[in-house]
């Protein structure tokens, strides 16, 4: 084992990963198991939150403001798979945005590689996304047995990790920049606030595109949003038991892999620089 | 011949000084616009080099703002130096601030695997050596209790029973032989001492030259981010001393 601080390069640092593993998954085993300690509920507000939210999102997008989403199949579940993943999106990207600064008196004290910490945040919480996975496979098992809602389950379900994991990338790189961007300027944080929630009205979670009625310009604007291309090609699988949108495909990873690529130049650039600042 | 523990070869850090910290964009585009962003340059270590070989312990003097706590940075791998290179073979435990990788929220079991994650042991290694750390601590039932409930001399405790029951190669310790009650201190003196034994290299940053006499086989003086002496401990002791008088 040899910690030369020499010029690092890329197989030395895939080594130095293999060798702080165990940080990797210690950190994700402290986020998952902390989120929900001191709560009477504990693991339950896991699937209650995001199950609470969507009756929220069903009162007053289905009832209130009905008109846009007539025809959509089985409107509840609709919802559930958009905010389920935009939930996923915006809270790993937060707390990855904050592990470096939340991190400052590990990092000021002792050498491990930095990027552990964006990564374990993204991580942790795609632990938590994936047990709220679990409140669509309820709400969609009470939709097709109790109700005479038709869903169309078919075999393409089973792909439905595809756009899961091109979020994943996204959010990791995404979370790379952002954490990388707050050891400097601090006030990303409230700026990426309001970012999330443009990205909460420019992603179709209680709306659909068609029904929009809206002008090109829009639409384009619509489309550049990688989490709409992700959306899609999750409720295609999921809702519409039909093959994604292949231009959704290509869009989402394509976009997702240049995300991850820009975060790790951007993050290994600065990470230098990191112990100046925080 | 024993191999090299610790190498150093013409390190160099410099800092740029800003009078204020600029942190968020408002003040950085102000600046940037009135083109105000000038930094002051200052070199905290200026072509530090020495060599520490396995198994000595070397004793690192210097006045306060002098270069040691840059120097310990460096050699922890936690600073990058601006010029020149360190080599550490084996692992290091930093004994600085113990217990800086402590959650707080997390109980005083639970942090010794994140601790020891964090100084890159596995799960399986820690359990191993679990009870051994528990004892030597004495948190007793209190293992179970949150951090945040801990005191400050319980938390150092538990600190300084992870990072030495991990048997490191490299010691750094930055004057923390003044961990908890009386008691405890004479109980880590002895664990200190008997890793002394195990031939474990020490690297030691006092301004005690009488306990770097006792403890150290060698020692250098740092001035003003520059090496101005380096050898035997009672030598470079001397000379310490004797500017200490003088000023």
């Amino acid at each position: 084992m040899n910690t030369s601080q020499k010029k690092i390069k890329a197989k030395d640092y895939f080594r130095n990963l293999w060798k702080y593993r165990f940080l990797l998954k210690e950190i994700v085993r402290k986020n998952v198991k902390l989120q929900y300690r001191n709560s009477v509920l504990g693991i339950f507000w896991t699937f209650l939150q995001p199950l609470m939210t969507t009756i929220v999102l069903v009162l007053v997008f289905g009832n209130i403001f009905g008109k846009s989403n007539e025809g959509i199949v089985c409107y509840p579940i609709y919802l559930l798979c958009g905010r389920l993943l935009y939930e996923f999106f915006t809270q790993s990207t937060k707390r990855a945005m904050r592990s470096i600064r939340n991190s400052a008196s590990v990092i000021k004290k002792v050498y491990v590689p930095k990027y552990i910490y964006p990564i374990s945040n993204v991580l942790s919480n795609f632990v938590t996304f994936v047990i709220s996975l679990s409140v669509l496979i309820v709400v969609m098992l009470y939709y097709g047995l109790f109700t005479d809602v038709q869903l169309h389950i078919t075999p393409y379900i089973l792909l439905a990790f595809v756009p899961v994991i091109i979020l994943l990338v996204l959010c990791t790189g995404i979370g790379l920049i952002l954490s990388t961007l707050n050891v400097f300027f601090k006030d990303i944080e409230y700026l990426y606030e309001v970012f999330c929630m443009l990205i909460f009205y420019a992603t179709p979670i209680f709306y659909t595109v068609d029904k929009l009625g809206a002008n090109k310009i829009v639409l384009m604007g619509l489309m550049a949003n990688p989490l709409y291309s992700i959306v899609s090609m999750f409720r295609s699988c999921v809702l519409f038991g039909e093959m994604w949108n292949w231009n959704h495909f290509l869009y989402a990873s394509g976009f997702s892999i240049a995300m991850v690529l820009i975060g790790a130049i951007v993050f290994y650039k600065n990470q230098d620089k990191f112990i100046l600042h925080i | 011949m024993p191999k090299t523990a610790v190498k150093v070869e013409n390190i160099s850090v410099k800092f740029n000084l800003n009078k204020e910290k600029i942190d968020n964009i408002k003040e950085y585009l102000i600046k940037f616009l009135k083109r105000k962003l000038r930094y002051t340059e200052f070199w905290a270590l200026t072509d530090v080099s020495f060599e520490v070989k396995e198994g000595e312990r070397i004793g690192i003097l210097g006045f306060n703002g002098a270069g040691k706590s840059t120097l310990l940075k460096v050699i922890a791998g936690v600073l990058k130096p601006t010029k020149g290179t360190v080599q550490v073979n084996g692992v290091i435990a930093p004994l600085l601030e113990l217990g800086a990788g402590f959650d707080m929220n997390y109980t005083g079991a639970e942090n010794i695997y994140l601790y020891g994650a964090t100084m890159g042991y596995s799960r399986k290694y820690i359990e191993e050596r679990y009870d051994e750390i528990v004892a030597f601590s004495e948190l007793g039932d209190f293992i179970d209790v949150s951090v945040k409930n801990y005191s400050s001399g319980m938390r150092a405790r538990l600190g300084f029973s992870i990072a030495t029951a991990v048997e490191p190669q490299v010691l750094i310790l930055d004057e923390v032989l003044s961990v908890g009650d009386a008691k405890f201190k004479i109980k880590s003196e002895a664990k200190v001492k008997s890793m002394f034994d195990k031939g474990v290299t020490v690297l030691f940053v006092s301004h005690n030259t009488a306990q770097v006499r006792r403890l150290c086989t060698k020692a250098i003086l740092l001035d003003k981010g520059k090496i101005i002496a380096a050898g035997s401990a009672d030598e470079v002791c001397d000379i310490y001393d004797k500017r200490v008088k003088s000023e």
